[in-house]
């Protein structure tokens, strides 16, 4: 019994979404409430988190559910993205009619998926956890139904990732065939590298988790689904479900096949060199915002997996301290799309943007601020994740994958600049509505003060960082 | 000396422009006060700054060392000899290019201020640095500021210049930073100072050394990397044209210096010929295409790319005269390219024209304006009492030590200088005076006066009496000549002789 405290966020949270969907039934028209206790169930959940031991390594379950360092704050950003996902998008939802009950139920559920995903240490669970978040996803893709264009995407969306995780499980069944085992550690133990069959299972595996971040040449969903979900619906899909499919690469790599190293290195590193530059390359020819941002992320998956490449503490860390400073620079971009809005219509391609700068100096400033630092210049927070990135794969003397994923950082910058081109240097439209929420114009200013005075205190991040220690 | 005079430097101007962020007023004119105020301050604070240095020594001073990334980079700053004079210029430029907005910039003056202040925070920056982490922040955040500066403020075609110039700029940098960080994990620090100490291996210096060679080559900008620099100055408002020919130029001048000749000598002695043939190119080829401007501030560009050709090449000659030389060019074109933008920028606020053939006949109409035009035009060719002649006949002087060849083709570029800046002037303010709108201009106003003359005060006063710039710069290149060719001594024959 003793074992079940440490994962009592994740009880606490399965139980609030029952609870929550019981009150759903009797309270079926307030969906503010709904929408606010799950908010606040979330915020409690990440409470628990915080409760656990910090520097101790807990296995439950058979060693198939695994409490560390990493597990733990991978899970308190993802529950921080979700937070943030739910308090900026209320008034979206409201104005796009879909503010209803299911929305942050879903969220929720997903939520769960992906904290079992964090924790798993077997490939079961993992698996368990990957398909109730995709689940969740599907439905939360399409949830603007009478939009042809978010049912749409919702349907791609399911037949493609249904595609993956039928690799995923192919894979998993072959490396329980040739390991005889499912758990990660026994995995590691008992593995003789001399068999093909593990190779198969480790890259059918890659394949499905590749798809789920999107790497090229897996990412051909992104760009669709990104553009038709509802914004806030994209905004999740662009932070949340990438911590917890890191975290898997992380631990998938890093703990049964190690030793292995020879065999899944070229593949990371072909998957991040082709997703850093087809990212930057397809993007400039974007005009509408969501396609662009999916692109964009793209691109920075590249970063992430190139990070997660070297094999390294510092690698998987600069991963982390990446990935935390992304979904910083995300949540800021979106909240100035959130921001995007004339007699209750939302606006999203570029060219609506035009001469932001007059009317919206405020706006425009942050703006300015998040582009140039995903586009990655100093001084701004973008530059030190790539730089902590390029720091671990020079350690490895690994020339090639830096010069080339800092050559697409400067294709990249030139559709970064593009929209700052729009913004600043065209002529004005008329005026964007100014009757922001309070969680929006937090979440903006936040983000972009993060963004902004990083540079100031630059180790406090990578020190909560540097306590994750996987090899 | 506990006060951290140096961060104070840097930080001043970023204050200032908070200031003004949190200002409500857009277009008035207490913006500019408050700007030129921190600005002033800040040139003070550098002067003062002069007068406390030590010229008798080359160790860095007022070093300031503070830990940033943990266990891996500092916050170091400090300055010698070589670097003050920049910072110097730095400060001197800046307050006189707020001055200057009030005819040019007509709409959001209030964040061109704050671009100019943010951007001379940073050009500081980068000349203090001690560290290559933080020289690299410097040398990349300034891109940001002043491609708002040219974007926003510019011309016709601003929008493809700061393109232009940012996406040259970066491609040029990211190698640096791939070098910045292998020089990490090669020598276990970023620290300049210890890594002057420490030395590299041989065997890493000429890849690193090419790759900070792309970053400042374009910077520079040497031949065949240069175009984007007249596109950029064309386009510019005449303050941003000013702080990049004037400072923005000198960064990498400065940086090959600091760290080409520094980091990595036997690299350098074995790329100088390529140095030589480029800088030698950007000369002759720089000064045709001058020749052949018609408009004015493409011609003091491309004007520019030829005297950072003398630059390059005396810095590479690496002799004392060739380096002093090479930082009193540096200086005195900073003063001299500011002088002559600034005079374009005065006619062109009243005809709207910045080609040749709207003007002529100017001296009749604007006396004044001739005089320091023509002070000014001689400077740039460098005419003996003037700060340019100081710099050329130093690279020259330097170069002919190393290499008679080079050098008299370089001499070349004298004269075709001579060439096109005594033509440029022939064309605008003598001959006839055909275009009758000329006649309606008024002479400079009081400010114009009063940028023009702080500019011709230094040059001439220093092309008389360069003794305190020589006084200031020689311990500190001395010991770079010294530590260079003991390093070169050391590792370098074996090496050499290999290749």
């Amino acid at each position: 019994m003793n074992n079940l405290n440490f994962i009592s966020p994740e009880i606490f949270i399965s139980l609030s979404i029952m609870f929550l969907l019981i009150l759903g039934v009797f309270k079926k028209n307030s969906p503010s409430l709904i929408h606010n206790l799950s908010i606040g169930l979330l915020l409690i959940t990440g409470i628990l988190i915080l409760n656990n031991p910090f520097d101790s390594t807990v296995t439950l379950f058979g060693k198939s559910y695994v409490i560390d360092n990493l597990s733990s704050l991978m899970k308190i950003l993802t529950i921080l993205g979700g937070a943030f996902v739910l308090l900026i998008s209320t008034k979206y939802l409201k104005i796009s009619k879909i503010f209803l009950m299911e929305y942050p139920i879903l969220i929720l559920c997903s939520i769960l998926g992906m904290m079992v995903m964090i924790s798993s240490n077997d490939l079961m669970v993992f698996y368990i956890g990957l398909e109730l978040q995709s689940l969740a996803l599907y439905v939360l893709a399409s949830f603007n139904r009478d939009q042809l264009k978010s049912s749409e995407s919702g349907l791609k969306y399911f037949v493609l990732s249904a595609l993956s995780s039928g690799l995923l499980l192919y894979g998993c069944s072959l490396i329980y065939g040739f390991s005889g085992s499912t758990n990660f550690d026994i995995i590691g133990n008992s593995m003789n590298s001399t068999h093909y069959g593990l190779t198969f299972g480790i890259v059918f595996i890659l394949v499905g988790l590749a798809f789920k971040i999107s790497a090229v040449p897996f990412h051909m969903w992104a760009p669709d689904v990104y553009e038709g979900s509802p914004t806030s619906v994209t905004l999740f899909f662009a932070i949340v479900p990438k911590i917890a499919a890191l975290t898997v690469f992380i631990r998938f790599l890093y703990v049964p096949f190690f030793n292995m190293i020879d065999q899944w290195q070229p593949i990371i590193i072909f998957l991040s060199i082709a997703s850093m530059i087809f990212g930057a390359v397809a993007a400039i020819g974007q005009s509408n915002l969501k396609r662009l941002v999916a692109y964009s992320s793209i691109g920075h998956i590249g970063y992430i997996l190139a990070g997660l490449s070297v094999a390294t503490n510092e690698g998987i860390q600069s991963s982390v301290v990446y990935i935390s400073i992304y979904i910083v620079m995300n949540l800021g971009l979106f909240s100035c799309l959130f921001m995007m809005k004339r007699n209750n219509q939302y606006f999203e391609t570029i060219d609506d943007l035009s001469g932001l700068s007059k009317n919206h100096p405020v706006l425009s400033l942050s703006l300015l601020v998040i582009l140039f630092s995903l586009a990655g210049i100093p001084p701004l927070a973008g530059f030190f994740a790539k730089f902590y990135v390029f720091k671990s794969v020079i350690e490895q003397s690994m020339y090639f994958l830096a010069i080339v994923g800092l050559l697409s950082t400067v294709i990249a910058a030139f559709y970064y600049l593009r929209i700052i081109k729009v913004i600043y240097f065209d002529e004005a439209r008329e005026k964007y509505d100014t009757d922001h929420s309070v969680w929006l114009r937090i979440s903006l200013t936040f983000s972009t003060l993060l963004i902004l005075f990083y540079f100031i205190f630059p180790s406090k991040l990578v020190e909560i960082i540097s306590r994750i220690n996987i090899i | 000396m506990n006060f951290p005079i140096l961060s104070s430097l840097i930080l001043l101007p970023t204050i200032g422009a908070l200031f003004l962020l949190f200002s409500k007023d857009k277009n008035s004119n207490t913006g500019k006060y408050v700007a030129l105020f921190t600005s002033f301050v800040n040139f003070l604070i550098s002067i003062y700054l002069w007068y406390l240095f030590d010229p008798s020594t080359s160790t860095f001073q007022f070093v300031e060392n503070r830990e940033w990334l943990k266990g891996f980079v500092n916050y170091k700053v400090g300055i010698d000899g070589i670097s003050i004079l920049f910072i110097i210029l730095t400060t001197l430029i800046t307050p006189l290019c707020i001055i200057s907005v009030n005819n040019t910039i007509k709409v959001r003056l209030r964040d061109f201020l704050i671009a100019i202040l943010v951007m001379e925070s940073l050009m500081i920056g980068v000349f203090c640095s001690l560290d290559l982490v933080v020289f690299y922040l410097f040398f990349e955040a300034g891109l940001i500021p002043m491609f708002l500066i040219i974007g926003i403020w510019g011309g016709e075609r601003r929008v493809y210049s700061a393109f232009k110039f940012f996406l040259y700029t970066l491609l040029g940098s990211v190698l640096m930073l791939v070098a910045i960080i292998s020089i990490y994990w090669i020598a276990g620090t970023t620290d300049i100072v210890q890594l002057y100490e420490s030395g590299l291996d041989t065997k890493y210096q000429n890849l690193l050394w090419l790759a900070f060679f792309s970053s400042f080559a374009v910077k520079t900008p040497m031949w065949p990397v240069h175009t984007w620099l007249p596109d950029a100055h064309v386009e510019a408002p005449t303050a941003g044209s000013v702080l990049l020919a004037a400072i923005l130029l000198k960064m990498a001048g400065y940086g090959f210096i600091r760290f080409s000749l520094g980091l990595f000598p036997i690299a350098s002695e074995l790329f100088t010929p390529l140095v030589y043939s480029l800088s030698l190119i950007a000369i002759i080829y720089a000064s045709l295409v001058a020749l052949m401007q018609e408009d004015m501030k493409k011609l003091i560009a491309y004007s520019s790319v030829a005297h950072m050709g003398f630059v390059t090449l005396g810095i590479f000659t690496i002799t004392q005269q060739g380096i002093e030389g090479s930082i009193i060019q540096m200086i005195s074109h900073g003063l001299v390219s500011a002088a002559l933008f600034l005079c374009v920028g005065v006619v062109y606020d009243r005809m709207h024209s910045r080609l040749i053939k709207t003007y002529g006949g100017l001296v009749s109409v604007m006396p004044k304006y001739s005089i320091l035009f023509m002070l000014f035009t001689l400077a740039a060719l460098g005419l003996p009492g003037t700060s340019g002649f100081i710099g050329e006949f130093l690279i020259l002087m330097g170069a002919f030590k190393v290499n008679f060849l080079v050098a008299a083709i370089a001499s070349f570029g004298v004269i075709f200088g001579a060439a096109y800046m005594l033509w440029l002037y022939r064309r605008v303010v003598f001959g006839k005076l055909i275009n009758k709108d000329l006649l309606k201009i008024p002479d400079l106003d009081n400010s114009e006066k009063f940028i023009l003359w702080s500019l011709a005060v230094p040059v001439l006063f220093f092309g008389f009496y360069p003794e305190p710039l020589i006084n200031t710069i020689e311990v500190s290149v001395n010991d770079l000549i010294e530590m260079y060719n003991f390093n070169l001594n050391m590792y370098g024959p074996e090496v050499l002789s290999n290749e």
